[in-house]
């Protein structure tokens, strides 16, 4: 079954290029991703700009309206998504566990809907 | 199966069958190995009927591959294990926890666990709905939890057993002080889960906990549904044989080693029960064991309670100090046990003043009626107070 692994935290958080706290933090999302490879648990994922590039589209009777800005002005924000394909949501737990955006915010585990 | 609705149906369609069908051919050898492939077929049978033919749903497919490789007997223990730990699965709401381990471990009705709660049926319905709901949609597994976890989920099921006792041994609010079935629930239930995990000593501890209070039960309220103190409880009243029980729970639970916060809180009670009155109380023994708990639980609850032994080992005056070093703590502002034990011990000092606006503030924050009335008692008594 299929989870979406949506990873929120304070933007700007993200610690500086090149520090080692970065590295250590790169290396983290290495072994999540390996975790999620070797289980044959990985269906995608992928970082996202910062929601200063984000664009809210809605539309009512007819008319669109594009406004600058994410959905909600939270203090923590999606920086990132996994899509993983579990046997049961304990493993999808674990593997959130392992993403560095857990120790520094939080991962919100999302079942899949399927028709 | 996933679904715990569509799982009972199963249980009590096998349950009817068996009824019949044990009466014409015999107990089998393992009714229990019975009962499940009864169960399991009814399930595949109704999810055949429900399912269209396009899509054939995971759980149809999971059921009839589990019974091709599995056509023999489940272990019974296990079983009620993994359903603990299903129905305390952190994924669901806290309340939810306590309604589905009564639910389907301690087979309350909705009703009886609505009113345990003191929540109305309907309430009490839709949280076990949307909580059965989520072990559905979000697939939480009816399985052990992994290595790393497993610690953390057991506390998680002793907290559950434990939240459920408190609420029968000591209800938040309404008129009756004590709700006894739960009391009975909850100890049976952690019975269950010590026979299933018989190596762990805090398991040991939290049945001797539970056991040691409920054997104080009825001596805590008078005919007229009155609180009465520990001081003045008719101790010919406890349950002897119940100490007799705890105490040995306990005494097993020590010798294996490292003694955790039920393990002690257990000790501490037990101490209570093998004093004949109030006056020959060890208290003694009882400040070395909140020392010891204050170290496992650091934090201004366990140390409000040890100022108040301490009170009584040493005098009021001694304690009081204690007591004010935990004022400025945010959690204690709220916190009616600060505010009445304070009171309590400004009272026995001669602060009479003080100890009327204490009592005041701690009667503001019960929501028992019974403890409130107990309150109030004890400030009337107070000199020189308006």
């Amino acid at each position: 079954m299929e989870y979406l692994l949506l990873i929120y935290t304070q933007e700007g958080s993200d610690p500086a290029p090149g520090s080692q706290e970065f590295q250590d933090m790169l290396a983290g999302y290495g072994k999540a991703g390996q975790a999620m490879t070797e289980a044959e648990a990985m269906r995608g994922g992928n970082a996202l700009q910062d929601t200063s590039t984000a664009t809210c589209v809605s539309v009512r009777d007819g008319k669109t309206t594009v406004t600058d800005g994410p959905f909600a002005e939270t203090k923590e924000q999606a920086g990132g998504y996994y899509l993983v394909d579990c046997k049961d949501l304990d493993q999808a737990i674990e593997f959130a566990a392992l993403i560095p955006g857990a120790a520094a915010g939080r991962v919100e585990v999302r079942p899949i809907q399927n028709f | 199966m996933r679904d715990l609705s569509l799982a009972e149906d199963a249980l009590q369609d096998a349950c009817v069958k068996a009824l019949t069908t044990w009466e014409e051919h015999g107990i089998p050898d393992n009714p229990r190995a019975w009962l499940v492939t009864a169960g399991r077929n009814r399930a595949i049978d109704d999810l055949r009927r429900k399912t269209s033919l396009k899509a054939k749903s995971e759980t149809l497919k999971l059921l009839e591959e589990e019974g091709r490789q599995q056509q023999g007997e489940a272990d019974e223990a296990d079983d009620r294990l993994l359903l603990m730990f299903l129905c305390c699965h952190p994924a669901l709401a806290e309340e939810a926890q306590l309604a589905l381990t009564l639910r389907a471990l301690g087979g309350l009705t909705t009703e009886e666990i609505a009113s345990a709660f003191l929540v109305p049926v309907p309430t009490m319905a839709q949280r076990l709905v949307r909580a059965k709901r989520k072990i559905r949609l979000a697939n939480v597994a009816y399985r052990l939890p992994t290595e790393d976890m497993i610690d953390q989920r057991l506390s998680r099921v002793m907290t559950v057993l434990y939240l459920i006792f408190n609420e029968g041994y000591a209800a938040r609010s309404g008129k009756a002080v004590v709700r006894t079935d739960l009391c009975y629930e909850s100890i049976r239930l952690t019975r269950i889960l010590g026979h299933l995990k018989p190596e762990n000593p805090e398991i040991k501890g939290l049945l001797a906990l539970m056991l040691l209070h409920d054997a104080r039960r009825t001596a805590r309220t008078n005919a007229e549904g009155t609180m009465i103190a520990l001081e003045y409880q008719d101790r010919s009243q406890w349950n002897h044989r119940q100490i007799e029980l705890g105490d040995k729970v306990l005494r097993e639970a020590l010798v294996m080693g490292r003694a955790g916060p039920y393990l002690l809180q257990a000790a501490i009670s037990g101490v209570h029960a093998k004093a004949p009155d109030y006056a020959s109380t060890d208290w003694q023994e009882i400040v070395g064991l909140y020392d010891r708990l204050c170290r496992v639980i650091p934090g201004p609850v366990v140390r409000l309670n040890r100022a108040f032994a301490v009170s009584m080992l040493k005098g009021a005056e001694v304690a009081l100090p204690l007591v004010a070093e935990l004022e400025g703590h945010p959690a204690m502002e709220a916190y009616q046990p600060f505010h009445a034990t304070r009171a309590d011990l400004l009272a026995r000092s001669g602060c009479s003043e003080e100890a009327a606006r204490t009592f005041d503030r701690a009667i503001e924050l019960t929501d028992n009626e019974v403890q409130r009335d107990f309150l109030k008692a004890k400030r009337a008594r107070l000199r020189n107070t308006r």
